[in-house]
């Protein structure tokens, strides 16, 4: 025998006995020794963190308040804590765009960066390279992808055929249901089942890395096989993969699949609410028709009310535009639906984990070992390897699953917490960064990289300067970058940027800074942009539609920018093939894309293209982008449309009888738009259009919309009825006959039964106006301004509708609650009241509730009281006597709190009273607030300086100068440091005023203080 | 002071406040402070033209010849400064 062998026959035998010895069983607890009952039960296990957490109500007063509306104060509302955020950024909020983005924005994220085009007007007259995407390749691409979309739908509707038959056969033995597949998208599903069920339903032809199990579509020599070669699929990764309608064949096939309704889809998830959601969603059996083409009507019946997809989407770009656009491409509500920010970081991590532990093949294992002395062996047979490692890392450890303490494989690329210095000043990297940046860390020697590649270095370190650098370092960046556009080229720029851009995790500051990089490198680049149109527009159309104001003018800037440089024609070559993309995202964000083309170069010269496009034979989707471009170029540039408005509406009237509802939808609402946006002149432009109307009758019109008023969208059923009552009003009832007249009362009556139990709800609620009160405190705390806003309103409003008392009575109770956010809020809520119906309804029972020996019911009613004097400013004349007594005694009481929320309600009272005759009150509480001059606390000895500031304005600075005096020179130098403290900020304030209230100084041997100027008189 | 004060508002307001011309701080002498009283109210009468218009008619001079006289004083509004006792 090798003496290798006998070698390693020793250490497997050995390495058995080990095994033995830990195995799980072997290890036994004393269990009287160790028994169940943990013995650091009853100990603190959290040593707080500070130490003034009693004092973190005086949190609250650190941010100067000031009146600006008789609403709550600015600063309350934006410092309102606010629950929700569990990272470590306490309150603040989530500054990534992905997390205030709903899923439709989201979306942004399933498209691909494509590759570079042809540039025609480069080349000339040469052929295209091969290997160059032309226009004509992308357009093929296009049809290809609709092909392979009718098809599966095609498939999928027999299959389903096929299913309700067999369903249909064995009724009886349906009850035992099949198991119900999981979710695709699942990321900690096993590849390997998941490979099985696709080779079931068969259809991972349209997924780049699909397993082995070949589904029979890749059987037909279908020429979408291509379109999967090009490099734009092999760049996809699993989990972010368009989702295509392929996916969603298949679930759609299985009995219980997906379970998400096409209509109840993007405008009710939000993105923490998701998982839940889509998880519970039960399959209605309406699901399994074929959605895509379904129209409006059924759409909007399905997310009733207001909660139409396009207005929750394009708040403020589109208020009208696009309803019926919304309509959710069905692959993309599939997988999209449930993943949160969070999953998106976790599908991130694990790949890249998975990158760096991909198992080390036979060759790279002979290159590390030396040849002599290593055996190769078998594995045992009972090993199976782990193919994903990071699962492996991910997931937590079962005590029993685990039976053997696995070493840690070292892992050389493995980042750990420590982040790397970054070398040659480079700023500080995100760990997402990593993924782009991270080839900077390799500490190369620059002078052996090959030019291009110490191009790209240059590139990436410029990029990283202006995403994370100082503002310095950025604007040297920025300058550089355009300095140098030209002699880094378009490619390695682009190729840098726009992947930065679909950065899930990007901030809007880091967005700002890219896109502002793009401009600026536009400028410079002009025409060698071309190749690039696409790419920049798949990052930068997102922008139009997103929800900050800044950003949809950012985007515009850059695509029209982007259109100048690049010219009308590319514009369009690069655009056209997205007009009748299947996926409405994409269509939707072209035509605002286009619009702006369109106000960039002119309305003129794109006018032969739309007329093309809005005639479009082949796809109801080219019509309906183009028409829809029409209305956002309308939306865009407002009345600028007019003298383009023939064209324009003679480009898209046809639109109106178009066979397909949504174009026709498109059509009316583009109609509306250019009308809007021309009013008031230009309406004979319209005549086309309108002239068709005038012939009509009555009860032609009303025939037709009357059964539309049993629609379940309540503002639909509204502008019917409208509509009705203006026909009947102009052209008169008498045409219509006794079958209408019936069927339109019957409606009408059922509509007022509706109106009945309405009216009915709103007595209860009003009842109940009382019991809402405290759970409105909570939306007090939401995240969003408006909310918090709106909240205050409706306290002011409910209050004023039923009467303070018991509105504040609940609200007293609630000052008594624990947790200090809702006291907070509710101290805001009372003050609102008092404002609202007067003070005088409000302060007897607040400062009843003083005498209320609870510290937090206390101080609840001084913040009250402090609220209130800010709020109701000089009206506070009439109560300062009634409650100095309750001031005088929280100024003297023991607890710090006490005093430091009386004197910011001093000096509320003191600023709102200046000039009121109010001196003697003041006086008297400014003697209880001197003595407190001395405090430490921050807060404290803010809100007493602050109360002196208050006294200053409403005394004059005369009087507090004599505070001052018996201090600035006293012997402690303690005591002086505090006194010119305030004597500075009294300078400050009023130094003129001060002049005829110094003291008399004796003059001191040659130094003569006194100043005779101020005793002459004539 | 503790160290999490040193940057909260109140340490720097002292801070803020010794930017201004004329405001003081705890080793002031009595004689800095009478200048910069004195100098205030010379400021004060030179800026309201009815106080300097008020002077002229008391001590029988042109406004103009006030308001020179008032700014010469605030050079050295006090005298010297007298010889300090720590020296």
């Amino acid at each position: 025998m090798d003496p290798v062998d006998l070698e390693i026959a020793k250490t497997q035998e050995e390495r058995k006995k080990m095994e033995a010895a830990l195995a799980p069983d072997s290890i036994t607890f004393d269990t009287e020794l160790y028994d169940g009952n943990n013995r650091f039960q009853g100990y603190n296990r959290e040593i707080p963190a500070n130490d003034d957490e009693e004092n973190a109500d005086a949190m609250n007063n650190e941010v100067a308040r000031k009146l600006a509306s008789f609403t709550a104060p600015k600063s309350l509302l934006n410092d309102m804590p606010r629950g929700g955020d569990d990272d470590s950024l306490g309150f603040k909020k989530s500054q990534k765009i992905i997390d205030r983005e709903d899923d439709y924005r989201r979306r942004r994220l399933n498209q691909v960066i494509s590759p570079e085009r042809h540039d025609a007007f480069a080349s000339g007259d040469k052929t295209p390279k091969p290997e160059t995407r032309t226009y004509a390749d992308v357009m093929r691409e296009a049809a290809l992808k609709r092909e392979k979309e009718e098809t599966l739908k095609a498939i999928a509707r027999k299959k389903k055929e096929e299913e309700e038959n067999k369903a249909a056969g064995k009724d009886k033995e349906a009850i035992a249901a099949p198991p119900s597949q999981k979710r695709r998208n699942r990321w900690d599903q096993s590849q390997d089942d998941a490979g099985a069920k696709k080779s079931k339903t068969g259809s991972d032809w349209d997924m780049p890395d699909s397993t082995p199990g070949i589904g029979r579509w890749d059987a037909t020599p279908t020429p979408g096989r291509i379109g999967d070669a090009t490099p734009s699929m092999s760049k996809k990764n699993r989990w972010d993969e368009t989702p295509t309608p392929g996916r969603l064949a298949d679930s759609d096939a299985t009995p219980a699949g997906g379970g998400v309704t096409p209509g109840a889809t993007p405008a009710g998830m939000a993105w923490d609410a998701t998982p839940k959601l889509s998880g519970l969603a039960t399959p209605t059996p309406k699901r399994q028709r074929s959605r895509w083409d379904e129209t409006p009507a059924t759409m909007g019946s399905a997310t009733p009310g207001g909660a139409t997809p396009a207005a929750a989407y394009t708040p403020g770009v589109t208020p009208v535009g696009g309803v019926e656009l919304a309509t959710p491409t069905p692959g993309a509500v599939n997988l999209r639906g449930a993943i949160t920010p969070e999953q998106y970081n976790l599908l991130r991590w694990e790949k890249d984990i998975e990158d760096r532990n991909r198992p080390l093949t036979d060759e790279e294992l002979d290159t590390m070992f030396p040849q002599e002395g290593y055996k190769i062996l078998e594995p045992p047979a009972n090993y199976v390897p782990i193919r994903t490692p990071a699962r492996k890392l991910l997931a937590t450890p079962t005590p029993l699953g685990t039976p053997l303490y696995a070493i840690p494989e070292e892992n050389r690329g493995q980042q750990f917490d420590v982040p790397k210095e970054m070398p040659g000043g480079l700023p500080f990297m995100k760990p997402e960064d990593y993924q782009y940046f991270g080839a900077l860390l390799n500490e190369e020697d620059e002078e052996e990289l090959s030019p291009d590649e110490q191009k790209e270095r240059k590139i990436m370190k410029l990029l990283l300067k202006v995403k994370n650098g100082t503002p310095p370092q950025r604007k040297t960046a920025l300058r550089q970058l355009t300095d140098k556009a030209r002699e880094f080229g378009a490619g390695p720029l682009f190729n840098r940027i726009l992947p930065l851009l679909m950065q899930p995790t990007l901030e809007d500051q880091e967005r700002h800074l890219l896109v502002k990089v793009i401009d600026r490198v536009l400028y410079k680049l002009d025409e060698l942009v071309r190749p690039y149109v696409h790419k920049i527009l798949v990052v930068i159309e997102p922008l139009l539609i997103d929800e900050d104001y800044y950003a949809r003018v950012e985007g515009r800037e850059i695509i029209s920018n982007l259109s100048k440089a690049a010219g009308l024609a590319t514009m369009i070559a690069a655009m056209r093939p997205d007009i009748d993309n299947i996926d409405e995202y994409v269509r939707n964000t072209t035509a605002r894309a286009f619009s702006v083309v369109a106000s960039a170069l002119g309305i003129p010269a794109l006018l032969p293209f739309l007329k093309a496009v809005c005639q479009s034979k082949k796809s109801w989707q080219a019509r309906h982008t183009g028409i829809k471009i029409v209305q956002q170029i309308a939306i865009l540039i407002g009345c600028a449309v007019l003298p383009h408005l023939r064209s324009l509406v003679e480009i898209i009237e046809h639109g109106l009888n178009d066979e397909n509802q949504k174009v026709r939808t498109i059509t009316a609402l583009s109609l509306a738009a250019l009308a809007e946006a021309a009013a008031p002149y230009g309406i004979e432009s319209f005549d086309s259009v309108l002239k068709p109307l005038w012939k009509v009758g009555v009860p032609d019109i009303v025939a037709r919309i009357v059964e539309d008023l049993k629609d379940e969208s309540e503002p639909y059923r509204r502008m019917v009825m409208e509509t009705i009552e203006k026909v009947v009003e102009n052209l008169g009832a008498s045409d219509i006959d006794s079958r209408l007249e019936e069927l339109l009362i019957d409606v009408v009556m059922k509509q007022c039964q509706e109106e009945q139990l309405m009216g009915h709800l709103g007595v209860v609620l009003y009842e109940y106006l009382g019991e809402e009160y405290p759970e409105l405190l909570e939306m007090l705390k939401a995240h969003k301004k408006g909310i918090r806003r709106a909240t205050v309103n409706t306290f002011g409003y409910i209050a004023k509708a039923i009467g303070p008392q018991d509105v504040l009575a609940t609200l007293l109770n609630n000052l008594k609650v624990q947790e200090r956010q809702n006291r907070v809020c509710t101290t805001v809520a009372i003050a609102i009241v008092a404002e609202t119906c007067s003070p005088f309804t409000v302060l007897p029972a607040l400062m009843n509730e003083y005498r209320v020996p609870e510290l937090n019911v206390q101080n609840g009613v001084l913040k009250s009281l402090s609220f209130l004097f800010e709020y109701i400013g000089e009206m506070g004349k009439d109560y300062i006597y009634a409650v100095t007594p309750l001031l005088e005694d929280a100024l003297m009481d023991r607890d710090l709190v006490h005093r430091q929320t009386a004197a910011s309600a001093v000096k509320h009272m003191a600023l709102g009273v200046a000039g009121l005759g109010c001196e003697d009150a003041l006086v008297h509480l400014l003697n209880y607030v001197w003595p407190n001059i001395f405090e430490t606390s921050p807060h404290v000895i803010n809100a007493v300086m602050e109360a002196i500031e208050g006294m200053r304005v409403a005394l004059g600075a005369a009087v507090v100068l004599n505070y001052c005096l018996q201090g600035l020179f006293h012997p402690a130098r303690k005591v002086r440091e505090v006194y010119w403290k305030i004597y500075n900020s009294l300078y400050i304030g009023a130094q003129d005023a001060l002049v005829a209230a110094y003291p008399v100084l004796e003059d001191e041997g040659d130094n003569v203080y006194s100043r005779p100027e101020l005793t002459m008189f004539i | 002071m503790q160290a999490s004060d040193r940057f909260n508002i109140n340490s720097q307001l002292e801070h803020l406040q010794a930017k201004y011309v004329g405001t003081g701080h705890a080793d002031m002498s009595r004689f800095e402070w009478a200048v910069n009283i004195q100098r205030d109210s010379y400021a004060s009468y030179v800026g309201h033209y009815p106080m300097l218009a008020y002077f002229a008619i008391a001590e029988n001079e042109s406004i103009g010849r006030e308001r020179y006289n008032f700014m010469q004083k605030m050079l050295l509004p006090c005298g010297l400064p007298p010889e300090r006792e720590d020296d």
